[in-house]
């Protein structure tokens, strides 16, 4: 296996999904290469980062809505025949 | 009542949202719109299809309200709503031509090497991550990625949906997502990295802290 194709089994990897005997390959790989673990390492880092960035409870999301969007919902629900 | 509070009472509120309460409407509004802008905003990259989305999101949820079951959370109920309005709206307005994904993978060269040397972080994510200004940047380097990319990796790695729902919601091929998925992790990677690097100069074994190995 080369880095090429080891990047492309990445994704498989990381969820476990790599058939085994792929996996042993791949593995094997990972021990000689250097640049493909770091490769891992910041694919992995970025699924975390993604999650940890857009995390809801995180402070700086706004959590005050804009007051025209609120004003807008407020009047068009008045309009909307159906509430 | 003028800003967002958190509701302890949940069920009095959507009783008060069945009886037609009007401050009910509001507070709910003024609680959650700003979580959902967030959301809508992560899936569209206008910010008037955004708000038009959160919008029509809320005016769903109070039509349907009756149909609201107590054994989720309001919350959680109303950002299904706002994800679901958002990807509807990416699928009826008109596809704006897409950036290529291509020049953000890995090139490799003939023997199959990557081209590129990788530097390491200069800490590890979870440190990173602390600071607000990183999530701010991850955030920024999100909504560069070309929109059908993007989605994808919101459903997936931010939404928590499975390959089988996020496949349905945006009416692909379970492998289609997949490879999107895949695509849009990696160029997120190269958007990141030369943020999130240590020095090119540094000397090995003298950065403090955070070695990833
Ligand atoms: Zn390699």
């Amino acid at each position: 296996m080369r880095c090429r194709e080891l990047a492309e089994f990445l994704m498989d990897y990381v969820s476990g999904e790599l058939p085994a005997e792929n996996r042993e390959h791949f593995e094997l790989h990972l021990t000689r290469c250097r640049n493909c673990r770091e490769y891992l390492v910041q694919y992995e880092g970025c699924v975390k980062a993604g999650r940890m960035a857009c995390d809801e409870q995180s402070d700086e999301l706004p959590v005050d809505v804009p007051e025209d969007l609120v004003k807008a919902v407020l009047a068009a629900r008045k309009l909307d025949p159906s509430s | 009542m003028g800003t967002a509070t958190p509701v302890d009472d949940e069920t009095g509120l959507i009783a008060q949202l069945r009886a037609g309460d009007e401050s009910a409407y509001e507070q709910v509004v003024r609680t959650y719109g700003g979580r959902l802008l967030a959301v809508t905003r992560r899936i569209l990259d206008s910010e008037e299809d955004a708000r038009d989305v959160v919008q029509d999101a809320f005016l769903n949820a109070f039509r349907n309200v009756d149909r609201f079951e107590g054994n989720s959370k309001l919350s959680t109920w109303l950002h299904r709503i706002a994800v679901n309005a958002a990807l509807m709206k990416l699928r009826t307005r008109k596809r704006k031509p897409e950036q290529s994904i291509e020049t953000l993978l890995p090139f490799f060269l003939d023997d199959g090497h990557h081209e590129e040397r990788f530097r390491s972080w200069e800490e590890p994510v979870d440190i990173a991550m602390e600071r607000a200004e990183t999530r701010q940047l991850v955030r920024a380097k999100i909504d560069e990625l070309p929109e059908s990319y993007r989605t994808v990796l919101v459903l997936r790695d931010i939404e928590g949906l499975d390959t089988e729902e996020t496949a349905k919601m945006l009416g692909l091929t379970a492998n289609a997502a997949k490879i999107r998925l895949h695509r849009a992790r990696q160029a997120l990677r190269t958007l990141l990295a030369p943020h999130l690097a240590g020095p090119a100069s540094a000397k090995a074994g003298e950065t403090p802290g955070g070695k990833l190995s």
